[in-house]
């Protein structure tokens, strides 16, 4: 079972994916991809903390939630965030996201994710009881 | 692409049959070389919106399509809602309104040449651009609202810029049909400090210069000539349209079903457009079309006061503002008969042709001017629109070239620095925040876009009206 993040290719767009033990572990990582996206997650320090909270019907919508739910974060804060604590129970969401401001200069942000798409967008166990979760964003 | 799948009809429009569950056939303008380079999912995901409830005519692929969500990029569909027609996040994008704006100035290139790093280093330091800037306004709710309901007109009764400018904006500069209530909480705090930013990725603001004259007249009525140098400026409703895209695209996939409306695709959700989610996501979608508009003009303004820094004369007059992700409600004749029809253009720009209603008096024999932006390193276009758009393709057009290689096949290809510096060598500066961001965005990564204005003139879609080359770039 492993556990880590990874981008795969899409043409106009990134593919973000990520592994863990468990299904919050494999949200974790994917929220990490996402960061990886714009800028180095190594970078990114984590002094600060914010909390968010989802709820959806089914386990792909959230993961699509959780990624957004990071971009919203992002965005309104101008925050980058390179950690993660992500509970699950049943269809809810918590989770403590850890980062700093954006500094430009520092952190040299490549692109601007507008969200993330329900392209690709896939939760599966894999048959070692391992977790991917995954989707395309736009950028 | 496999052509086999398809019906020529012309030497520019190739047919998908009716098949399946499509209502309508799916129309591709392309020439042959551009069919080639079609991916296939173009042919999949045009078939799956010609099966949407209360599609008319046929669902059209502009000659730069590539495949999007839901939706192609390059889409074209319209709806009629009293057949059950339906509205689309998917048919929109996430960037709600991302368009283009040209202003014409009254210098040439040669005038422009003498100040070129002054004015690269001044824009780049006054228009804030990239992940993570905050703009010069911080709006509170009120304003907001404001923004939200009144779009560029609420920014010239602000004082940023012109009401003239307002004349040559398409809706003149305000979507009346904005709703700002069905904007949430959410897209209203991400936009806060965001008025008047460029954003990132592909978009841009470049200072260009004609290259070339196609049609005379239509580019003396345009103010175009050649070696003038003209602004153009690609951005979108930024944090706020992204997230209004976000909701709804969510809602629409969670309440379709109670419509009975079961699409393959997750993105291609869709609900009635009479139906409370698809009122609510229209006027959303308006009121996010208006940051947009109320954006671009912000960012006009603070290039007009660069110019007059930098150069003594900030007197730059509007040629016209587009946007390429829109529903609009059109009047359009389908069958014989007018009728209003819900019309989405995702990365496809209207082109309404001469004498229509809604195009400014002063460019009524001409035509709707059409801004179709380039790479950094290539051409951009300006084009008119025709009458015949309006048969073919509910008056709409190309708006870019779009990608050839993917972002990552970019970045393993292209070395940010060696790209600005090869530009350079091409006497064309650009001004980034971020070198891997323009390996992103290289002009290698991206099709051909003299290949699509040709094929979207030669179909008829546009008239060809001016060639623009960038002399500065600064990318967001």
């Amino acid at each position: 079972m492993k556990t880590g993040w990874e981008h795969f290719e899409h043409q106009a767009d990134i593919g973000i994916r990520g592994y863990g033990r468990t299904m919050s572990e494999a949200f974790e990582q994917a929220a990490m991809a996402l960061t990886a996206v714009i800028t180095p997650p190594g970078g990114v320090a984590t002094h600060d903390a914010v909390v968010v909270r989802c709820e959806a019907p089914d386990r792909e919508l959230l993961l699509a939630d959780w990624l957004n739910a990071v971009l919203c974060e992002m965005s309104a804060l101008h925050m980058f965030f390179s950690g993660f604590e992500v509970a699950i129970e049943g269809n809810k969401l918590t989770a403590t996201l850890r980062g700093e401001p954006v500094n430009q200069h520092h952190h040299q942000p490549a692109v601007e994710v507008k969200g993330a798409s329900y392209h690709h967008l896939k939760v599966a166990e894999d048959e070692a009881g391992g977790w991917m979760a995954q989707c395309v964003v736009d950028v | 692409m496999d052509k086999s799948k398809l019906i020529q009809r012309s030497e520019w429009a190739w047919e998908i049959p009716r098949a399946g569950r499509m209502e309508v056939p799916g129309i591709l303008f392309a020439s042959d070389p551009l069919i080639e380079e079609m991916d296939d999912k173009v042919l999949e995901q045009l078939s799956n919106v010609a099966s949407l409830p209360g599609i008319v005519q046929a669902a059209c692929a502009m000659p730069d399509a590539h495949w999007g969500y839901g939706f192609p990029i390059g889409g074209v569909a319209a709806f009629d809602p009293h057949r059950g027609g339906v509205i689309s996040a998917g048919g929109v994008g996430f960037d709600i309104s991302c368009g283009v704006r040209t202003l014409l100035t009254p210098f040439l290139k040669d005038d422009v040449e003498a100040f070129r790093e002054k004015l690269a280093d001044a824009l780049f330091y006054h228009i804030p651009a990239g992940v993570g800037s905050t703009g010069r306004l911080n709006l509170d709710k009120r304003e907001m609202t404001a923004m939200l309901k009144g779009g560029a007109r609420w920014a010239v009764a602000r004082g940023y810029g012109l009401r003239e400018d307002l004349d040559v904006i398409e809706n003149n500069g305000c979507c009346q049909d904005a709703e700002p209530d069905e904007v949430s909480e959410q897209a209203r705090r991400r936009q806060k400090e965001e008025m008047g930013t460029l954003g990132s990725g592909n978009h841009y603001l470049e200072v260009q210069a004609v290259a070339e004259i196609f049609n005379k007249p239509i580019a003396k009525i345009y103010g175009l000539e050649p070696g003038g140098v003209v602004v153009s400026i690609h951005c979108g409703s930024r944090g706020l349209g992204h997230q209004v895209a976000t909701e709804f695209s969510r809602r629409m996939v969670i309440e379709a079903p109670q419509y009975g409306i079961r699409v393959k695709d997750r993105e291609l959700a869709s609900v009635p457009a009479h139906s409370p989610p698809g009122n609510a996501y229209y006027g959303a979608m308006r009121a996010a079309a208006n940051c947009a508009l109320a954006n671009r003009q912000l960012l006009a303004h603070f290039v007009r006061e660069v110019f007059k820094t930098v150069l003594d004369d900030g007197q730059l007059p509007l040629l016209y503002d587009v946007s390429h992700n829109l529903c609009s409600l059109e009047e359009h004749e389908v069958e014989g008969k007018r009728k209003r029809l819900f019309v989405h253009r995702k990365g496809a720009t209207r082109a309404l042709g001469p004498n229509h209603p809604d195009i400014p008096e002063v460019y009524k024999s001409a035509g709707q001017p059409v801004l179709v932006g380039g790479t950094m390193g290539t051409e951009s276009y300006i084009l008119a629109g025709t009458e015949e758009g309006g048969r073919l393709a509910f008056s709409s057009a190309c708006h870019g070239a779009g990608r050839s290689q993917s972002r990552s096949q970019a970045l393993k290809q292209y070395r940010g620095e060696d790209v600005v510096e090869k530009l350079r060598l091409r006497n064309i500066t650009i001004k980034t925040r971020s070198y891997r961001g323009v390996a992103e965005e290289a002009p290698g990564a991206y099709k051909d876009v003299s290949e699509v204005v040709r094929v979207t003139a030669g179909a008829g879609l546009a008239r060809l009206v001016a060639r623009l080359e960038p002399m500065i770039c600064v990318k967001g």
